[in-house]
């Protein structure tokens, strides 16, 4: 609870496994807010109303907020990576143009989010140099590789699938301006995932290698979907407060049971089999019951031990680096600029 | 769940794909342009100035698409996203036009993927490599401005097809010169790094800019955008010089091979599949 100085694991998700990601808050040396505003914060949230950037709102909700908008805007900006390096190789016009336009959606969705940050008063930059220094994490999911161009169509199919499935309750969090850009990413991600969801239809209707790929790419990919949705609940008892908060509306394990009933179905239109052989459907729980996703494997990856995570963070921070003389000429010229315009006004 | 129905209205909503990037949709590339042919126009001549500007606009894109994830700012990697995704957009309907008139058929697909660099046409400054932001900024400003100079004029052409193209890529095109522009000016004042590296990309490109004239007559305005804009950014106007070959007769730099197969690798691996 705000007020009582408590460590409180603050992302319900993988990005905040247990003791793994956990920040201290400094509750203790907040304030008591002026009379009536924590009444009515915490009206705001019993009644489902929205939560806008001038309300008074306790600080450990706004760093909560902060710090998950800015993970999710980190893991939207290194996710354009995997799929990105297929650009230049995707094997029709077509493809390739689809590819394009997503990669260029998720950088608008990271924009979207360091500006819905923005409104909580993180600033841009700051977000930026934590996530190039490693001190901020993003989803686990994209420090797996993308060794085949089937990657693509399963990383729309399974990985934008599971973000929907989590991004979705979102689009009703209690804070405004998060739940308003979940409302448009949610859209565009659904639209890559039927596209991603096409291109294997029309890969498995192809050749046999073709459908190989397809299937080796269902292989790697369907475990690290599972931990997309974080440890199980039993192992995340931090998630209390956020729930409370109703930034997020669901439990790990509840999104993730969403998830296999979602897509075992469409595994089956598709002609693939899910790696796992304990998948079968439940009559008496109307679910699917599955086996367990290797745990200290997202551990590992969390930690840093990922196939790509040193990859992914270089590319961005070299990236960074060579741009900074070209960030340092946009801000010369805009202060030239206003020089000028200034001694020609005076004159 | 409560919120079931904020699915169920994700997965309906296909309504409005029209506002994603042209082309990436699941239709026909020509879908809803008419393809007749008019009487009295060359078609051997049609396709291939269609294959040549489709060629410069697709190994442009493949190039700019270099830049994603790579940008030195978010917002850069939409723009030149955006741009290369006009490019390709261009390059597809023109590819698809030049198989309807040549009378072989081909789809886009067989002149993006199984030509060799020799059967390329695209000019050779499209081709040429990396550089640093300076450099695309610098060769988008003259390709765009040469390309848009062309298309003004193309949009009067006989084949309603070719002059649809033209018109539709003459908005695209306006965008990105001024894109390209803005960029400029601010590297040529900004500051004394990027200004030496401004005026470094400008020497690079001067070479090529004798091939452009060749191909299309379209030099006064080409020298008036960047006399405007190297004056607005304090640089010095390129020099032409001639070059040896050109893109336009198939002599290639040793740049477009190395370009073509990573463009092309998975798509010849797999000369059987359908994508």
């Amino acid at each position: 609870m705000p007020g009582t100085g408590k460590r409180v694991t603050l992302i319900p998700n993988e990005w905040s496994v247990g003791k793994l990601v956990t920040m201290t808050t400094t509750h203790a040396a907040e304030a008591p807010p002026p009379d009536g505003l924590q009444e009515h914060f915490d009206a705001t949230i019993a009644h489902d109303q929205r939560v806008e950037p001038r309300d008074w709102m306790p600080d450990g909700y706004r760093k909560t907020l902060i710090r998950q908008i800015a993970q999710h805007a980190h893991s939207e900006i290194i996710g354009m990576q995997p799929e990105g390096e297929w650009i230049t190789r995707a094997p029709s016009l077509r493809r390739k143009a689809i590819l394009f336009a997503k990669v260029q959606d998720e950088a608008g969705h990271g924009l979207y989010l360091y500006s819905a940050a923005e409104t909580l008063g993180a600033d841009r930059d700051d977000l930026t140099q934590r996530l190039i220094e490693g001190r901020q994490k993003y989803s686990s999911i994209f420090n797996y590789p993308t060794p085949s161009f089937a990657d693509v169509g399963v990383i729309g199919w399974f990985v934008d699938g599971a973000a929907i499935c989590n991004q979705v309750p979102l689009c009703r969090s209690s804070y405004g301006p998060y739940a308003r850009a979940m409302v448009r990413i949610c859209k565009e991600e659904s639209f890559h995932q039927r596209q991603g969801y096409e291109l294997l239809m029309t890969m498995m209707r192809g050749t046999d290698a073709q459908r190989e790929m397809v299937q080796d790419a269902v292989n790697r990919w369907w475990w690290p979907s599972l931990m997309m949705f974080g440890p199980p609940d039993d192992a995340s008892p931090n998630s209390a407060q956020s729930m409370a908060w109703k930034i997020k509306r669901h439990s790990n394990d509840e999104l993730r049971r969403r998830f296999v009933d979602m897509t075992v179905p469409q595994a089956e239109k598709l002609g693939v089999t899910l790696p796992d052989p304990r998948l079968r459907w439940n009559e008496e729980t109307g679910h699917h019951d599955f086996g367990t996703p290797d745990w200290d494997e997202l551990m590992r990856v969390i930690k840093g031990d990922g196939p790509c995570n040193e990859q992914r963070i270089q590319r961005r921070r070299t990236a960074h680096e060579e741009g900074a003389w070209v960030r340092e000429a946009a801000t010369a010229h805009a202060a030239k600029q206003a020089a000028r315009t200034e001694k020609g006004a005076a004159a | 769940m409560s919120d079931d129905h904020v699915y169920l209205t994700l997965a309906e909503g296909h309504e409005d794909d029209t506002r994603w990037a042209y082309g990436t949709g699941f239709e026909d590339p020509l879908h809803g342009v008419d393809t007749t042919m008019p009487e009295g126009v060359d078609t051997g001549e049609l396709a291939a100035d269609c294959v040549a500007l489709a060629d410069d606009a697709l190994v442009s894109a493949q190039r700019l698409a270099e830049w994603v994830t790579r940008a030195p700012e978010l917002e850069e990697e939409v723009a030149l996203a955006n741009i290369g995704l006009d490019l390709l957009g261009q390059a597809r309907l023109l590819y698809s036009r030049a198989g309807q008139v040549d009378g072989t058929g081909r789809d886009e697909d067989a002149y993006a993927y199984f030509r060799d660099a020799g059967d390329f046409r695209n000019v050779t400054l499209a081709e040429l490599p990396g550089g640093d932001f300076a450099f695309a900024v610098v060769r988008l400003l003259v390709l765009s401005s040469w390309r848009l100079a062309h298309f003004q004029r193309l949009a009067a052409h006989p084949d309603p097809v070719l002059a649809a193209v033209a018109a539709k890529g003459v908005k695209e095109l306006t965008y990105h010169r001024q894109y390209a522009a803005e960029w400029v000016v601010r590297l040529g004042d900004g500051t004394d790094e990027s200004h030496r590296r401004t005026r470094a990309a400008l020497e690079r490109i001067a070479p090529y800019l004798g091939e452009l004239h060749t191909a299309y007559d379209v030099r006064d305005e080409v020298a008036d955008d960047l006399r405007q804009v190297t004056e607005a950014a304090g640089l010095p106007l390129p020099v032409y010089r001639p070059l040896p070959g050109s893109g336009r007769a198939g002599e290639h730099t040793e740049h477009l091979a190395p370009l073509l197969a990573e463009l092309q690798g998975v798509a010849r691996a797999h000369p059987e599949a359908t994508w």
